[in-house]
């Protein structure tokens, strides 16, 4: 177990070096950031120097090992529009899109797994081939059309709900979130639900397919044979081991969902770090673009690593190597 | 061909009413698609044949509208329903050359990874595990972040993310082939091994990649909408269905719903066509669930 661990922590550094590589050699391709910093009327000096104030006069293996060792020192460089660090701007920003994300989660979960075990439960049902095809449609449409459906329905035309924004915000352990306010909740249902919509879909396909796949199997055909009602074998036998691989893809759907909150903050205007990343990347502010990938590859890194872990403890038969 | 129309899969098809559905939507806006210049009287590219007098008209069922324009009209008069059929042209090139290109790119890397093995083999696994440790909408946001807008970027930048599940599959399976007799064989016969895995490995290998290669239209089209309305997709000279979204939300809050609404359900029929189709191909292809 232990070595196991050892061998991890070493992946997944080898991972965040080698997206730190790419991250940087896409960065320096492409355009150049002194024009950011300096005025349009600058001087050739002026350009001269701030080029090099910002180390762009240097060979790029020696402006890599500067943006490396500046990374692993905590400096993650200024914003050229906020004029501030990069990392304090993302993390300011980084409960909006944790709550949206799992309050996301939470809808996608609640509504996925009950008609999921039911239409796997049930695979010839009427009800279940409505379900199918909803969770079909669910993966077919474009997330951030839904979004604006909604908001078109919901906010303009019936006004039941705000169109955007993040509204009234309460303070827990330190940390600012809408969670706490039923305004902050009147604001976070529409892009929750908008953001939720093709996760609920995954999870309702791999929940029925793991129902179907244990209705298979032996120990089923023996409880049966034990005289054990077709119902009870079903959800008491036979939903515990379903929900395993839906577990691994909870994990995974989690950084997808981190992803897609890019778009859905962008449509509703939630301050979260995914419309900083749009903005950042409409202004051409590289040190947030940057900062904000590195920072991402961090969380989902992190996230494989624990579904892993997760997964041998609920599955006695795995064993980490 | 009266051999196919006798065939399990013919049989199975004909009595699968998703598989049918599926199949006529991919059909209907191919048709659509391609014939869409004959359809409409208005190319909605020609500024000349514009006029702003015309300008956000309603659908000709609403109360103001006109029935020339039978989807309504955007801002600059142009006609929601020609936009629709020259954008799916944008949109629908954009997922097939990418699919293809993927496909392309992604067999002969798998093949190579399977047939060779050793350090070959590690370096493009590796690479394949770090990139599908990342959702693939966000490494194209941030290659096209890097890039820039443009059709031949967006294609980039779809490749650069669809060739791992065709790598990683055909490399499985080609693990599979070699070790039988049949690859053994030919290796004894003295074929060179380029010859070995083009005529041999690669046919039996490409069975799995059809199921793949039909969902990924769908995906490419859906992430390529997604990061043309983000707007750093295709420039706005070649709008795609994503871009006519992206700017009917811009007039949205005014009401003008129909400018955004109906090309969306336009990519929704395609996805969910191809997706309808997909899984049946899934079902009938795999011979475990037989």
């Amino acid at each position: 177990m232990f070595g196991y661990l050892i061998k991890r922590l070493i992946q997944m550094l080898l991972v965040l070096w080698v997206v730190s590589l790419v991250v940087f050699l896409m960065m320096s391709f492409t355009g150049d950031p002194v024009f950011m910093i300096v005025p349009i009327d600058a001087t050739e000096d002026q350009i001269a120097q701030a080029r090099r104030i910002l180390g762009l006069d240097q060979s790029l293996p020696v402006q890599y090992w500067i943006f490396i060792t500046s990374l692993l020192q905590g400096d993650f460089g200024q914003s050229y529009v906020f004029r501030q660090p990069a990392l304090s701007l993302i993390v300011e920003r980084m409960p909006a899109t944790v709550e949206m994300v799992l309050v996301a989660m939470l809808i996608a979960v609640v509504v996925a797994i009950p008609l999921g075990v039911y239409a796997g439960a049930n695979p010839k049902g009427r009800l279940s081939r409505i379900i199918m095809a909803g969770s079909l449609m669910g993966v077919s449409l474009p997330g951030f059309w839904v979004g604006m459906v909604l908001i078109y329905f919901f906010a303009v035309y019936l006004g039941w709900f705000p169109s955007s924004g993040r509204g009234e915000t309460g303070e827990v352990l330190g940390v600012r979130t809408s969670l706490v306010t039923a305004n902050g909740w009147h604001h976070i249902i529409l892009p929750a639900v908008t953001l939720s919509l093709a996760t609920m879909a995954i999870l309702l396909r791999m929940t029925r397919a793991g129902m179907m796949e244990v209705a298979r199997q032996d120990y089923m055909k023996f409880a049966r044979a034990k005289g054990a009602t077709r119902q009870d074998v079903l959800y008491k036998h036979g939903l515990k081991n379903a929900l395993i691989p839906v577990v691994t893809i909870f994990g995974l759907q989690l950084g997808d969902l981190i992803a897609f909150a890019t778009i859905t903050e962008t449509i509703f205007s939630w301050p979260g770090m995914g419309k900083l990343l749009i903005d950042s990347i409409y202004r051409a502010d590289r040190p947030v673009i940057v900062v904000y990938l590195m920072l991402v590859a961090l969380i989902f890194v992190v996230i494989n690593f624990l579904v892993d872990l997760v997964y041998t403890l609920i599955d006695p038969r795995i064993t980490l190597k | 061909m009266s051999s196919f129309v006798q065939s399990e899969f013919f049989h199975n098809y004909t009595r699968s009413t998703s598989a049918i559905l599926g199949s006529a939507l991919m059909v209907g806006f191919v048709l659509a698609v391609t014939a869409g210049p004959f359809l409409v009287s208005q190319n909605p590219y020609d500024i000349a044949g514009l006029n702003l007098m015309d300008s956000y008209k309603p659908p000709f069922w609403m109360d103001g509208g006109d029935a020339r324009f039978l989807l309504g009209t955007d801002g600059q008069g142009r006609d929601v329903w020609a936009s629709i059929l020259y954008g799916a042209r944008i949109s629908l090139f954009i997922g097939l050359v990418a699919m293809v290109a993927s496909c392309v790119i992604g067999t002969f890397l798998g093949l190579v990874a399977g047939f060779y093995g050793g350090i070959i083999d590690s370096v493009i696994m590796r690479i394949a595990d770090i990139q599908l440790s990342f959702p693939s909408i966000l490494i194209a946001l941030f290659l096209m972040s890097a890039v820039g807008t443009g059709v031949d970027k967006v294609l980039i930048a779809l490749t650069a993310v669809g060739w791992v599940v065709y790598a990683r599959t055909v490399r499985g399976t080609t693990l599979s082939e070699i070790k039988k007799e049949y690859v053994q064989a030919a290796k004894v016969a003295g074929l060179p091994n380029a010859k070995i895995i083009r005529k041999h490995v690669l046919p039996n290998v490409m069975t799995p990649l059809i199921v793949i290669a039909t969902i990924q239209v769908g995906t490419f089209v859906l992430i390529e909408a997604s990061l043309s309305f983000l707007g750093v997709g295709v420039p706005i000279t070649q709008p795609s269905l994503g871009l006519l979204i992206k700017n009917g939300f811009d007039v949205l809050f005014s009401g003008l719903w129909w400018t955004s609404v109906f090309p969306g359900l336009a990519i929704m029929a395609l996805v969910f066509g191809i997706n309808l189709f997909g899984d049946f191909l899934r079902d009938e292809l795999n011979p475990r669930l037989k």
